[in-house]
């Protein structure tokens, strides 16, 4: 406990931003959710296996919903700058990914009930359009961390926006898009490969395993073009001694170079991604979604870490090169990051009674008898 | 910290956010009572072993499932929006104010999402005794998450235990304790879960009137009031004295708000307490448009001096002791605050642009200048109003804040009576024949909602134009954006918003008249 009260500020920002790294790769493991919406369509021919995709996928959609907001709440508390740059300046790309939440929420607990007002139809479309949306939305907001935005910020911090289009100007770079449409057939993925794990229905197993081939060829494709990309081009580097930033070549690349163990979690993430993937392909196995949803965790974790670790700035201004944000000049004080710190130890024990809560909630896969009445459950 | 403030966009921004959160406060205090109901209620059933209070459970469980989608929904806009429309306060506060939202996120949401998922979709799963714990540690989770979101409001109405950094332009959290545990923030953390266990008791009772009305499910709606009125008595006791405990708060911290509460204009030694009035439409003194007159009022003279200073005789000032100043007894006039607020802006701005410069000697002096103990204590503590440009600004809306007040007020009292009758009525099994009663307590479900929205009415608009007291008014604290764009995210908010909570009456009023089932639903 002593211990954390002599941490120094720099330690205490690269253990916030290890913290903020690890939050945004669990949002993306559990965009699964979004995914398996962005599915009941093409899957769900009929009403009743709808139900039961939304069924299994009702059950998770408020811990992905918890972990973004809790993204945000850390975001804030740690590097309040980014969150009044951000925020305040790409409000249309924000306000974008609110609104595509909001009509997510309610969507599970209002579809089925009777007198719902607007439709169960037009529920399942919220739920379609979230899961296409929220997905390509974040891996775009994202891809600005590396690819930066129009911003400039006085030296009394406040902060403007550049652009008029106020953030939606990142669909026009390629690398952002291609980063959205990586996550987005990897949630794909990781939902075929969940729906495969909890689901107790023959056809709908045969029918996720085909759209397996498909959706992983187009996650590769766009996933490989933006990561060549970022090896190859040149980052935002600051100068720890006079806080100058400079653009360098391969800085990216250099960075793995530089942090061996974060190269070794990246290709290990990779590497288990693919893993889980062949095998629910060649071995029939229901176990994929645990390498394929581990890989991702440690994939993204490693992407966010070269961002903002080894001197990078993790939110660079193309408008003004010393405007860019790294985890130095915009973290909050030593004080505030102690304080959080020990709060943060109170996340493996969050983690435990998650786990052990749901240990005892999945025991058995779901089926078709659970959501057609006869037990006891909650059905949407 | 805007150069030029648009005023229509500022109005569109504080539209926005009262919006939401108004929205979000239409479904977070049914949350905050009923889960601790539900917990109640359920360990009878795991008492007693029988079954129809399993059915009670299941039932008030279904309800505040649908009231929890909604609530979330509405929740995570609040959280984005201080920075998308108030990106200077997110800088400028987010040091502090950002420590609980990480924290609430942490602990408090984690903690209810999942114990909420057991509840719901644990029935025969779990074991019934993890289930009761898990529905009480539901209940605990939602009052988790009001603690923290509440200390940082509380925090914003009374800033303690931070100090103004001039290197980073922003306040920084010194003192973790004094901000958790200024009384500002006890007394507004117990006042409003309170004022959700009231609502909650009301909810309940009033929905179980209808049934007995309809003669349908008569056990069921006995067992439910028999709940619902002995807690809903006891939180109305709590809800009295924690707002008691507000006002004394507010008393110190925020004479302004209080001189509104209360529509004192003029200070004065013994002070009373109005219990009712009405303010006149009309302007009663030519030099200050805000200022109208009572028309008519009834009020408990010195009670006001004393329920703050425990002194029938003690001073209160009012809205012109604190515009114009008062000598004798020690008020600063507005005017003279503005002039000390502005000094210490132009001195941060002095500091800042000597470092650009490079002047490293005469940044070095104006720092030195800007923390010493003179400076923060005579002009510093004045910052914000370096910001207002008339003092009138300074005034909030007396009508709504005095209005606001005494409908909340006067409501309290009459909810606490409610509970009081409800219980005795059923104990002597009269409920059934005051078919009268029963349909004033339909009636007074759309009241203690309105009682929600008053209190946060008092809150916020009673602190206005600050968004953190005395430092930044909400006109230096708002995201540089064009006004049409706030426009039009204020209309899609009003939309979709308006259609869900639509769609929850709709669902809700078709679930409750299908009623409770054996065994769930
Ligand atoms: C059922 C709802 C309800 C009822 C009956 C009452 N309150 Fe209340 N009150 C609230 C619900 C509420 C609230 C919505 O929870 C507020 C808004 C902000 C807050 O802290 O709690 C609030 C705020 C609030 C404030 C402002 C605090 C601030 O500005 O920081 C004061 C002074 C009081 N209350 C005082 C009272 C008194 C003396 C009551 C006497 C019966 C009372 N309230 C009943
Ligand atoms: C501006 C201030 C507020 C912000 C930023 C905010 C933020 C949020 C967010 C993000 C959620 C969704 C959490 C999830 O994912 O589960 C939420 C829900 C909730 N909030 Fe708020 N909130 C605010 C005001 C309040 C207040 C004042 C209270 C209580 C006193 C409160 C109590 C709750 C509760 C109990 C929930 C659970 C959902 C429900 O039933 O409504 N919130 N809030
Ligand atoms: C959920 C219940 C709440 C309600 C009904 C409510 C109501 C309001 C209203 C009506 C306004 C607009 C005032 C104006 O016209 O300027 C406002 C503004 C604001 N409130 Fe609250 N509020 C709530 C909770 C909170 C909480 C818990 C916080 C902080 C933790 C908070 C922080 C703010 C901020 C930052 C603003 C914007 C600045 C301003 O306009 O003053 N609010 N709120």
């Amino acid at each position: 406990m002593i211990m954390i009260g002599q941490l120094s500020h720099l330690t205490l920002q690269y253990y916030w931003w290890a913290i903020i790294s690890l939050l945004g790769a669990l949002l993306v493991l559990l965009l699964f959710v979004q995914g398996g919406q962005s599915f009941i369509y093409e899957l769900g021919q009929n009403s009743k296996d709808r139900t039961l995709i939304i069924n299994a996928l009702g059950r998770k959609w408020e811990f992905t919903f918890t972990t973004l907001v809790t993204f945000g709440g850390a975001f804030f508390a740690s590097f309040p700058l980014f969150y009044s740059t951000s925020f305040g300046g790409a409000y249309w790309a924000w306000m974008a990914l609110l609104f595509c939440f909001i009509v997510q929420a309610v969507s599970y607990e209002f579809r089925s009930k009777p007198k719902n007002f607007l439709g169960k139809k037009t529920f399942d479309a919220f739920l379609f359009a979230n899961g296409i949306l929220a997905p390509v939305l974040i891996g775009v907001v994202v891809g600005t961390f590396f690819n930066g935005a129009d911003f400039s910020v006085s030296n009394l911090k406040v902060s403007h926006w550049q652009h008029p289009a106020r953030g939606l100007e990142a669909v026009l770079n390629f690398s952002n898009v291609s980063l959205g449409l990586a996550v987005l057939y990897l949630s794909r993925i990781l939902a075929l490969l969940y729906f495969m794990n909890s689901i107790d229905n023959d056809h709908l197993i045969v029918r996720s395993k085909k759209k397996l081939i498909f959706n992983t060829i187009l996650f590769l494709f766009f996933f490989l073009f933006f990561v060549v990309r970022l090896l190859l081009k040149d980052g935002y580097a600051y100068d720890p001694e006079t806080m100058k930033v400079s653009m360098e070549p391969f800085k990216y690349f250099n960075n793995l170079i530089a942090m061996p163990v974060v190269l070794l979690l990246f290709l290990v993430g990779v590497l288990s991604v693919l893993c889980g993937i062949l095998l629910s392909l060649l071995k029939d196995s229901d176990r994929g979604i645990w390498f394929t949803g581990g890989g991702t965790i440690l994939t993204v974790f490693a992407l966010l870490l070269i961002a903002g670790y080894n001197n990078t700035c993790y939110y660079p201004s193309n408008f003004d090169l010393q405007s860019s944000l790294n985890i130095v000049n915009s973290s909050s004080s030593r004080f505030t990051l102690t304080t959080m710190t020990y709060v943060s130890l109170a996340i493996p024990f969050v983690l435990a009674y998650i786990w052990y809560a749901w240990k005892g909630i999945n025991k058995t896969k779901i089926t078709d008898q659970e959501i057609t009445g006869g037990s006891e459950g909650h059905i949407y | 910290m805007n150069e030029i403030v648009d005023l229509s966009l500022l109005s569109w921004s504080r539209g926005q956010f009262a919006l939401t959160a108004y929205y979000h406060w239409l479904f977070v205090p049914l949350t905050l009572g009923i889960t601790f109901i539900l917990a109640i209620m359920e360990t009878i059933y795991y008492k007693t072993g029988n079954e129809e209070w399993k059915k009670i459970t299941r039932f008030w469980m279904n309800v505040f499932g649908i009231n929890f989608a909604i609530g979330v929904a509405t929740g995570i806009i609040l959280e984005f929006q201080f920075g998308t429309n108030w990106s200077y306060y997110s800088w400028f506060v987010g040091d502090i104010f950002g420590a609980p939202l990480a924290i609430e996120g942490i602990m408090a949401f984690f903690l209810e999402s999942t114990f909420i998922a057991v509840m719901f979709f644990g029935w025969g799963k779990v074991s019934k005794k993890f289930h009761l714990m898990s529905t009480w540690l539901t209940a605990i989770g939602a009052n988790l998450s009001a603690l923290w979101i509440l200390v940082a409001n509380a925090w914003m109405q009374n800033p303690v235990g931070m100090r103004f950094n001039p290197d980073t332009a922003r306040n920084e959290m010194v003192n973790f304790w004094k901000v958790f545990l200024s009384p500002m923030a006890i007394n507004k953390f117990l006042h409003t879960i309170s004022s959700g266990f009231v609502l909650a008791g009301v909810f309940i009772i009033g929905i179980s009137a209808w049934f007995l009305l309809k003669r349908r499910e008569v056990v069921f709606a006995k067992k439910s009031i028999l709940v619902a009125s002995i807690f809903g008595f006891i939180s109305s006791l709590f809800l009295i004295t924690t707002g008691d405990g507000s006002a004394r708060q507010v008393a110190f911290k925020q004479p302004m708000k209080l001189a509104a509460m209360e529509g004192l204009y003029q200070g004065k030694k013994g002070a009373g307490l109005v219990a009712f009035g009405i303010l006149s439409p009309f302007k009663t003194d030519p030099d200050n448009k805000k200022h109208n007159d009572f028309l008519f009022k009834i009020e408990i003279p010195n009670a006001l001096s004393y329920m703050i200073h425990l002194d029938m005789d003690a001073f209160v000032p009012g809205v012109k002791d604190l515009i114009d100043g008062n000598k004798e007894e020690g008020f600063l006039s507005a005017s003279d605050k503005i002039s000390r607020g502005k000094m210490a802006i132009e001195t941060l701005r002095n500091y800042k642009n000597a470092l650009t410069d490079g002047n490293i000697t005469i940044a070095a002096q104006l720092r030195e200048k800007f923390m010493s103990e003179d400076f923060q204590e005579n002009y510093f503590k004045y910052f914000g109003y370096g910001f207002v440009l008339n003092s009138n600004e300074l005034i909030p809306s007396i009508q709504l804040v005095f209005y606001s007040f005494h409908i909340m007020v006067i409501l309290g009292t009459w909810f606490l009576t409610f509970f009081g009758l409800s219980f005795y009525l059923l104990i002597n099994d009269k409920l059934t024949r005051y078919r009268i009663f029963l349909k004033i307590a339909i009636l007074t479900i759309p009241l203690v909602y309105l009682a929600q929205m008053a209190g946060w009415t008092v809150a916020e608009m009673g602190r206005q134009p600050w968004v953190v007291q005395n430092l930044l008014p909400t006109s230096a604290a708002v995201t540089n954006i064009n006004a049409g764009s706030v426009m039009v995210t204020f209309w899609l908010f009003a939309l979709v918003f308006t259609l869900l909570l639509i769609a929850e009456i709709k669902i809700m009023m078709e679930q409750i008249k299908i009623g409770p089932k054996e065994g769930g639903h």
